[in-house]
């Protein structure tokens, strides 16, 4: 078993790192338009909260509608693809050819074409998360191992009762995992669409404030942004892990129960 | 029961998995279809079982009429239980598939948990339960429909000898007090002439039937022991070798 103070390390080693990085940089003299010390970046988030949380916002809700619609987007087409192989030959080559493309390229011809700033920046993000779940959903409806699809066929099941009492319910971990991927994604794919959006003139997100600051030089206001950017994946991580989990567990799947003797 | 008429299967790719078999099911029949891997057992199995179809020859069942979802049970190698589900709701699986409500169905899954000595267990998950359990949740699973035939696929290949015997013995008790016919594939002669009525023997490429040995063991949990068991054992050994083409290595 793990010593209790190990659970302290991580933590003990983030302090003690940012102890020493605004050592060096008092020590050394260096000037906060190239590289701020952690009170400096603490002091520019404390000069100005209300601004950067609504930035967070406005990020956070592009990021959780993109996760949404690619949640939904993925589910759907995963289903059309195990219920038809003319469909599963029509989908996979154009959902890997969305997956390949950098959202980069293709950022400033959506933003053109939707218009609207929000769903711009939703369309772009869910482009960037809608992948993993919708793979890992597929592979999860064709999970189940041969043996059992014959036995529901043996029994007489139609396609409805295979599909609610074997392949859904052996694609839910796959989902969960999935989906654990596209949130971190989501974000990455919001954040890179308000860069293109914001150098375009709107939106208020926190790669925005990001790009703004940059321009004005305000450094430490910068890594502010950054900061809450990265607190924010972590969130994001940290909440789908404890919802996967708690699923599972609800359902009796985790590995950490007793074994019973032969 | 059922009569099997010259029945072949070749697979899309050219290969014959059996070419020309034979035999007639009785009711509360145990056959034993015995043979080394690749000779069609499971083949034959599965074309009983209707999940697969012959490409020639025919299966007449008595009166005309094949059986309905229900009157066939099957046992896989693997227990093949739904891991996010309860032993219960595992065995309730097929009367759920016929439409049965879970209050009518449960008097009959918990009998047949208890047939397979499994009474407590009720709401264990697959996953809780060792090897063993699992396949007499499985085997509980088949009969819970009460099948006039049981379709067993080398069920007790991936378990260790302990388990496997207690389970041979068990299985024979539960056919004598419920009187189904089962048709069990294995690869074990030892397995064969301790739990078959009649042995059939089967030789690979292409998969065929190459004898039938009848057997007048009554299997116990001493049979093990007995001369006649030995006797029997060799007797399949013997006839085995023979199909196979390894004569040379016959004493006889």
């Amino acid at each position: 078993m793990t010593p209790r103070w190990m659970r302290f390390a991580p933590s003990l080693f983030g302090l003690l790192s940012l102890a020493a990085w605004e050592a060096a940089v008092r020590l050394a003299g260096v000037p906060v338009y190239i590289l701020p010390g952690p009170l400096a970046i603490i002091g520019a988030f404390v000069a100005d909260p209300l601004g950067l949380l609504g930035s967070l916002a406005s990020t956070l809700i592009v990021t959780v509608t993109a996760l949404v619609t690619s949640a939904t987007l993925g589910v759907t087409l995963a289903l059309a693809m195990s219920a038809s192989r003319l469909a599963r030959a029509a989908i996979l080559p154009w959902a890997v050819v969305l997956q390949v493309t950098p959202i980069v390229a293709i950022a400033p011809l959506v933003i053109i074409w939707v218009g609207d700033p929000f769903a711009s920046l939703v369309v772009c993000a869910t482009i960037v998360a809608f992948f993993p779940v919708f793979a890992n959903t597929a592979a999860g409806l064709a999970s189940a191992p041969a043996e059992l699809n014959d036995l529901f066929r043996l029994y007489g099941a139609s396609r409805r009762d295979t599909l609610f009492l074997l392949r859904l319910p052996a694609a839910l971990p796959y989902f969960l995992a999935g989906l654990r991927i596209s949130g971190g994604l989501a974000l990455v794919g919001a954040v890179v669409a308000e860069f293109v959006a914001g150098s375009g003139g709107f939106a208020s997100g926190l790669a925005y404030r990001i790009l703004e600051s940059g321009y004005r030089l305000e450094v430490p206001r910068m890594f502010a942004a950054l900061v809450l950017l990265s607190l924010t994946g972590i969130a994001i991580n940290a909440a789908l892990g404890a919802l996967d989990g708690a699923i599972l567990r609800r359902r009796g799947d985790t590995h950490n129960d007793k074994e019973h003797a032969p | 029961m059922l009569s099997i008429n010259s029945v072949g299967r070749r697979f899309p790719d050219g290969t014959v998995a059996l070419r020309d078999a034979s035999l007639r099911l009785e009711g509360g029949d145990f056959i034993v279809l015995l043979g080394p891997s690749g000779c069609g057992k499971s083949t034959l199995l599965r074309l009983i079982s209707g999940l697969d179809r012959p490409n020639s020859g025919s299966l007449d069942w008595d009166g005309g009429r094949a059986p309905a979802a229900g009157e066939v049970g099957f046992v896989f190698q693997d227990a093949t239980l739904l891991p996010w589900a309860t032993a219960e709701d595992n065995v309730f699986l097929p009367l759920r598939l016929r439409g049965v409500s879970r209050q009518s169905a449960l008097p009959d899954v918990h009998a047949a948990l208890e047939r397979v000595g499994l009474a407590g267990f009720e709401t264990s998950r697959p996953r809780q339960l060792s090897g063993g359990m699992r396949m007499r949740v499985s085997i509980a699973r088949a009969l819970v429909t009460r099948p006039r035939l049981l379709l067993m696929d080398e069920p007790f290949a991936a378990l260790d000898e302990f388990t496997r015997h207690r389970l041979q013995t068990d299985l024979i008790a539960l056919w004598r007090s419920i009187g189904c016919t089962i048709v069990f594939v294995t690869h074990s002669i030892y397995e064969a002439a301790f739990l078959a009525r009649r042995v059939v023997l089967m030789t690979p490429r292409p998969g065929r039937i190459a004898r039938e040995i009848a057997s007048k063991l009554v299997a116990g949990p001493e049979t093990r022991l007995e001369p006649a068991y030995a006797a029997l054992v060799a007797d399949i050994t013997h006839a085995m070798e023979r199909a196979l083409g390894h004569g040379e290595l016959d004493p006889a």
